[in-house]
């Protein structure tokens, strides 16, 4: 069952120097509060994974928190590149990132595998791209009763897996609805799950296209109101595009890129 | 002398152009940018059932303005379903149901293969780190067919791309077939100068089409290949008036 916890202790908790974790949501509900705490307790040696590691893992990485990164699509959609990335992994500042690339598809099929207690899963992808030479994680074989080929890429398990919802009931239960990328992969593959929400009811009243994931599969629930800004939440508010235009000013340059952790993320 | 200024932008006439390929009721799987531009453009003109599918889970999306990101909440809002990403890749891309896919790329080459990985002969020290393959490898895959839309550049037009994220026709014609991939992969390459398709005898891109007031010779100086050109070589219809508004009124709203 879920227990209840504030941000500070749930992270302490249940985020550990060397883990995995994944910080999911696709331009969705984006954890952002969650990796701030990362940031202010100074995790280090982390693993993170996301499909797009969007501003949230382009702060983390600056920040010094991370050591190898599993991705799909590094940029700023719309906008440009992720500058703390690019420094990281070019010039190796703040520390060197290792690389792990996937297409989207291959990088969710790692968490189907791993939601599912597979060692691997089967996919049509990868074949003939020059990912599947570089990706350590995926193999090609032949369909057993066809003869087709396959790529099979290795499930993927984190530590920890970090979401962001609408909100959860006093028992843990959580509550989303709109774009949920892979959220139910995501906890069901995770040996810990920890969940910011943006409020605590005492009845899930239900709506339209929503999912409910069991107390049961969730470690720890934390009530941060905001706490996906500046991505969205659908029917609390919306994405500030403005914000993520003005991200490139505030991360292009090193010191800049600092001055801005010391006052909104070390001092918040 | 007659003023030679066109009455559109080298971007607006790829995406107009782009747009007139998309017929009303096929399925469409969307990419950010110019992408989402031509099929919104197609929806709110000629193709108004168009069905869009964003690879974030938004499917049938109908947005009045174009997203900044392939997820965000008016996507959601106006599609008949959101469903999950494993959902949109694995049930609805890899099975054939998406009748085609609009893809971008740094580097194209003469077989339609795509790079948005990094430019360089060196992945781990690469010249440029590009943000990577997103959705397109499977989209390049599986939509029955693709149409490239990109800006038309030597830096982009080269005759081996440096990292093949997405592929394309390969020079024999089983190429596909033999990876597995039912789509036909990029039969159509849009660009501001004019439409490349690929010669049915070998796959090579072909120049078959270069848009008003297009040298030929204009569209090889900017292909680091030696470009066939197709005899006879069609002129693209300049876009209309009505296309042109339908244009700049859904860029004025975004």
């Amino acid at each position: 069952m879920a227990e209840h916890l504030d941000l500070t202790t749930a992270i302490s908790r249940h985020v550990r120097d060397g883990d995995t974790v994944a910080l999911e949501g696709f331009t969705h509900l984006i954890p952002f509060a969650a990796g701030h705490e990362i940031i202010r307790q100074e995790k280090r040696n982390l693993t993170v994974s996301r499909m797009t590691p969007d501003l949230i893992y382009d702060q983390l990485i600056g920040a010094g928190c991370v050591r190898k990164l599993l991705f799909s699509w590094g940029g700023n959609p719309g906008v440009g590149s992720l500058y703390r990335f690019r420094d990281a992994v070019e010039n190796g500042w703040p520390t060197p990132l290792e690389l792990e690339e996937h297409s989207h598809a291959g990088l969710t099929n790692r968490y189907v595998a791993g939601a599912s207690g597979m060692p691997f899963t089967v996919m049509k992808g990868y074949l003939g791209s020059s990912l599947g030479e570089i990706a350590p994680h995926v193999r090609f074989l032949d369909c057993p009763f066809t003869g087709e080929p396959v790529a099979a890429v290795r499930a993927l398990n984190p530590d920890t897996g970090i979401l962001h919802a609408q909100r959860a009931d006093r028992a843990g239960n959580v509550q989303v609805w709109g774009i949920s990328g892979c959220f139910r992969e995501v906890v069901m593959a995770s040996r810990r799950v920890v969940v910011t929400v943006e409020e605590v009811v005492e009845v899930l009243e239900r709506r339209p296209g929503d999912f409910v994931i069991p107390s049961m599969a969730i470690t720890a629930v934390c009530e941060v109101t905001g706490g996906a800004w500046p991505s969205y939440v659908q029917d609390y508010y919306d994405r500030d595009n403005d914000w993520y235009r003005k991200w490139p000013a505030l991360s292009r340059d090193r010191d800049a890129f600092l001055a801005w952790l010391d006052e909104y993320v070390m001092g918040a | 002398m007659a003023d030679r200024t066109p009455a559109w932008a080298a971007d607006e006439i790829m995406t107009v152009v782009a747009s007139r390929l998309l017929r009303d009721g096929m399925s469409c799987f969307v990419g950010i940018g110019i992408p989402s531009t031509v099929a919104n453009l197609a929806r709110n003109t000629h193709a108004p059932n168009l069905f869009l599918i964003y690879e974030a889970g938004p499917l049938g999306a109908k947005p009045y303005r174009l997203p900044l990101s392939i997820g965000d909440g008016e996507l959601a809002e106006t599609a008949d379903a959101v469903v999950s990403v494993p959902e949109v890749f694995n049930y609805w891309l890899q099975c054939g149901h998406i009748d085609v896919g609009y893809l971008s790329a740094a580097q194209i080459d003469r077989f339609g293969n795509l790079n948005t990985t990094v430019i360089g002969p060196d992945y781990h020290d690469p010249k440029v780190r590009l943000p990577g393959a997103g959705g397109a490898p499977e989209i390049a895959a599986h939509c029955h067919e693709v149409t490239v839309i990109m800006r038309h550049t030597r830096r982009a037009f080269v005759p081996r791309v440096d990292f093949v994220t997405s592929v394309g026709l390969g020079p024999a014609p089983d190429t596909r077939s033999r990876l597995g991939f039912r789509g036909a992969g990029p039969v159509n390459v849009i660009t501001d100068l004019g439409i490349l398709r690929p010669d049915p005898q070998d796959n090579e891109l072909t120049l078959v089409a270069v848009h008003p007031g297009v040298d030929t010779q204009d569209v090889q100086d900017k292909t680091q290949w030696p470009l066939r050109v197709a005899s006879p070589l069609d002129v693209t219809d300049a876009p209309t008036s009505e296309e042109l508004a339908a244009l700049r009124d859904l860029k004025s709203r975004t």
